[in-house]
């Protein structure tokens, strides 16, 4: 992207990111929220997070060596490491620094 | 809070290792300040993703924070003239402190919720500015440093499963992004993912709300 369409970019996810925090302060003050919407709310933050890592792994060729294993053992190491520790910062970082591990020394 | 700046921190540098400009980041965690949204902000132009596609999925991702609004409309009520800040400043970590901080006294309420936000916000800021200026002066192999991205969302999605205990949302977020990305390009993953995945919630909603009961 250029920079001019970087701000443009920049001024959406601004003024939407906006709307989502503000939304039930304007529609709910009064009323209780429709049943769909708290449907919604509950059910689809954790359908876009595992969207959102299929998202970020989408690019990865399964056809060739080494078949996205780095990718796979990464995540895998990440979980393992929140489940245990549940120290996110820890297994934010030392998941990425084990895949970076991989990419550059190993593969 | 000292973890936001450090997670700001790897977002700069993460932005700044993609040849952009360093000055985005305090620009955008000013600006848009929400953690994940800018961490895929970096995919979306990388990819030229337009700005339609960009204004869904904003919206989708940052979903979970109109929940937030919803537990906090009572408590915000009396807080003018910074209830829109307040509001603005709802990430993940903000909500989790004014919702585990016991109120006072009615008076200096809304001062201190102000000071929690702007003191989150602030972290945040620095610590992206910081990680984008260092990582453009320094020349390391930043290789790999992508993953930081899905670490991230691993570690959001563990912790959305230990509130729900519900396994059908994520089998449901497996089946649309597998299924976008064998059907759509790869820049129209995510917003398909997220179309596919609300038409399979709605049609095994009674499933779904269930397995919770």
């Amino acid at each position: 992207m250029s920079n001019y369409e970087i701000y443009l970019a920049i001024g959406v996810m601004t003024l939407v990111n906006y709307l989502t925090r503000v939304f039930p302060f304007i529609f709910f003050r009064q009323s209780e929220p429709p049943k769909f919407i708290v449907f919604i709310e509950t059910y689809f933050p954790p359908v876009i997070m595992t969207i959102l890592i299929l998202y970020t792994l989408k690019d990865i060729d399964f056809n060739t060596a080494p078949y996205g294993l780095k990718e796979i053992m990464s995540v895998f190491f990440t979980a393992f490491l929140h489940i245990w520790l549940k120290n996110y910062l820890i297994s934010i970082f030392a998941g990425t620094i084990f895949y970076m591990a991989l990419v550059q020394y190993f593969i | 809070m000292m973890g936001y700046g450090v997670l700001g921190f790897a977002f700069g540098l993460l932005l700044v290792s993609f040849e952009y400009d360093w000055y985005l980041a305090p620009l955008m965690s000013l600006f848009i300040y929400a953690g994940a949204l800018q961490f895929v902000a970096i995919g979306f132009f990388n990819a030229k993703v337009g700005l339609v596609d960009i204004a869904i999925a904003s919206w989708f991702i940052n979903i979970r924070q109109s929940f937030y609004g919803l537990s906090l409309l009572k408590r915000f009520k009396k807080t003018a003239p910074f209830k829109n800040y307040l509001i603005f400043g709802l990430t993940d970590e903000t909500y989790a402190l004014l919702t585990t901080i016991k109120d006072d006294k009615e008076l200096s309420k809304k001062h201190y919720y102000v000071f929690l936000t702007a003191l989150n916000q602030s972290y945040w800021f620095i610590g992206s500015t910081l990680g984008a200026l260092i990582g453009s002066q320094l020349s390391f192999n930043t290789a790999g440093l992508e993953f930081s991205l899905t670490a991230l969302f691993v570690v959001l999605c563990i912790e959305q499963y230990k509130n729900l205990q519900n396994i059908y949302p994520f089998l449901i977020g497996i089946f649309a992004s597998i299924t976008a990305i064998i059907i759509v390009p790869s820049d129209k993953m995510l917003v398909t993912s997220i179309c596919i995945a609300l038409v399979l919630l709605f049609t095994f909603k009674q499933k779904v709300q269930n397995e919770l009961s």
